[in-house]
């Protein structure tokens, strides 16, 4: 279990947290969520013993970051955004390296081996030197230099960035399959990420813990009856039926990119949960229906909420925690 | 030993040790030929004391590539994180890195021994007159190691490294110069800290000084003091 009471962390003047506090369960997968210099690397600094806090406290299985930093070291395994690796050698030996240096023998490392290469599938890089393999296969090696001493804790920074849409469905199942063996911390300012991937979401900003739950409890809190309807039919028919009636607040109507020729997408704001007679007004009025969705896009806007921001308000001047 | 053994091995995958090692012997061998051995004739004795004398230029000089990139350039390609992230003492840490760069410098500095060896063709050579003076050269080795690995570990980039380092053994270097513009009490000691004029010029004739021998190790113990515990307040800053 891992506890965080009151974590404070100062550069200079500007705090990076401000008396953060949580506990995360064994074998979660949890994500970070926040803005560019939200305090997320921070804190994750301040979890794999990288970083002191100016105040606050934080344990790991009981072990004390602050008064017993190699124990806590022994159970932390870290992945920062970009991976740290020795390019010039092998991938095995790298990992062997890395297993050694962080307090296991070379019988453990070499029994670890095997699962550990099965788990990021490395097996087919496992003699290539680091420095000719692909991004993907460099975040790989990254991760697999993070579990080789079979840590309690494995924490990733930004896991996904710089990874095409390839590399990130393969990377989601690296990071499901820690979960078997760890305690998996992540941090993105990526949502649709965070949600398909972790348990449970923390949303940090400027330093502060301003959300706590699951994703479908984040993404709960923006759903509002807003709807993507595309309907093949005359445009102005059912521009006419969303204007009239009742239960429409509101709509908008969508570009032509929204729709494939002949359809027309509409943006709408329902009253309440009417999708039923929505769809039965479309219909009656001679249109055909062929989409109706809720706009997943909310969950940005429900990000923004929580952090007060606007998308292109982000935090101006506040210092980058990757500096740190 | 991990440590070492890593930093070892990147000095000669990467050829950078064996690239130092060779330009700086080729130097020395010039140097050698030049002006120890010469044209005129003069005792062996002299001709080891000329040896030993350009010999602790270039160890000087050796010590600074090689250290320079111990701690920078794992800070510059981002792998310090993995150093940080190990429970590794920073003792460890600084003391594995030290170790490395001594031995290549101990590989640098036994490689002239070819030298003195060619004055044993025409000439006689004392073998205490060689121990003292290589004793002399490891000594010098060893303080400059410490001095550089304390700049690569301050620094941010190996040119930052290269110059900071350059600075602290220039100082030790020249300190006999400006001990003469120095008044007393300050004079004393920073003529004290001489490595060449105070300290060398004894084990280059072939005299070991116990002060000597404390002095090189007492510097290279204080740099790698200050280097851990740099190292150490990287987490507070």
């Amino acid at each position: 279990m891992i506890e965080a009471t009151g974590l404070t962390r100062y550069y200079g003047d500007f705090a990076a947290l401000d008396d953060l506090s949580f506990t995360i369960e064994d074998r979660e997968i949890v994500g970070f969520l926040g803005l560019n210099g939200a305090g997320k690397s921070t804190a994750l600094k301040i979890l794999a013993g990288l970083l002191m806090p100016t105040a606050g406290t934080v344990r790991v299985s009981g072990v004390d970051a602050n008064s017993n930093p190699d124990a806590l070291r022994r159970k932390i395994g870290f992945l920062p955004e970009e991976p740290p690796l020795y390019r010039e050698m092998r991938v095995r030996e790298f990992l062997t390296w890395c297993g050694e240096v962080k307090g296991q023998s070379r019988a453990e490392v070499r029994r670890a081996m095997p699962g550990v290469l099965d788990i990021c599938d490395l097996e087919p890089m496992a003699d290539r030197v680091i420095g000719e393999l692909s991004h993907g296969y460099k975040k790989r090696v990254g991760i697999a230099q993070a579990i080789i001493h079979r840590p309690e804790v494995v924490i990733l920074d930004e896991p996904i960035s710089g990874l095409d849409p390839h590399q990130i469905v393969e990377m989601r199942k690296v990071v499901r399959s820690l979960k078997e063996h760890a305690t998996v911390l992540i941090s993105s300012h990526i949502l649709s990420e965070i949600e398909q991937t972790c348990d449970r979401v923390l949303v940090i900003h400027r330093g502060r813990l301003v959300f706590e739950g699951s994703g479908e409890d984040l993404a709960d809190r923006g759903r509002d009856h807003r709807l993507l309807v595309v309907v093949r039919g005359g445009a102005d028919d059912a521009r006419a039926v969303l204007s009239d009636a009742e239960i429409v607040e509101a709509h908008e109507v969508l570009g032509a990119e929204a729709a494939a020729p002949g359809d027309h997408a509409f943006r709408v704001t329902l009253t309440g949960d009417h999708r039923g007679a929505l769809v039965r007004a479309l219909v009656e009025a001679g249109l055909e229906l062929r989409i109706l969705d809720e706009a997943r896009s909310e969950l940005e806007r429900v990000f923004l909420q929580l952090t007060g921001e606007a998308a292109d308000q982000a935090p101006a001047g506040g210092r980058d925690d990757e500096a740190a | 030993m991990l440590v070492a053994r890593r930093e070892l091995a990147a000095y000669f995958d990467s050829y950078w040790g064996w690239v130092v090692i060779a330009v700086i012997l080729l130097i020395d061998g010039m140097l050698f030929n030049a002006f120890a051995m010469g044209d005129t004739p003069r005792y062996s004795s002299e001709v080891i004391e000329q040896f030993f004398f350009f010999s602790f230029g270039c160890t000087v000089i050796a010590s600074l590539p090689v250290t320079m990139r111990l701690f920078a350039e794992e800070k510059q390609t981002g792998t310090m994180v993995l150093l940080d992230s190990a429970p590794l003492s920073r003792w460890q840490l600084v003391g594995g890195k030290y170790l490395s760069a001594l031995l290549v410098m101990a590989v640098l500095v036994l490689s002239t021994l070819f030298m003195p060896a060619l004055v044993f063709v025409n000439g006689k050579v004392s073998y205490g007159h060689l121990f003292a003076g290589y004793l002399g050269l490891m000594l010098v080795a060893a303080a400059t190691t410490g001095l550089g690995t304390l700049g690569s570990a301050v620094s941010r980039n190996q040119i930052v490294a290269f110059i900071v380092s350059a600075l602290l053994v220039v100082f030790f270097v020249l300190a006999w110069a400006m001990a003469k513009v120095t008044d007393p009490p300050l004079k004393d000691i920073i003529s004290y800290l001489s490595f060449f004029d105070r300290h060398f010029r004894g084990f280059m004739e072939g005299k070991v000084s116990t002060e000597s021998v404390v002095f090189y190790v007492s510097i290279a113990f204080a740099s790698l003091l200050l280097a851990s515990r740099y190292l150490a307040a990287r987490r507070w800053r």
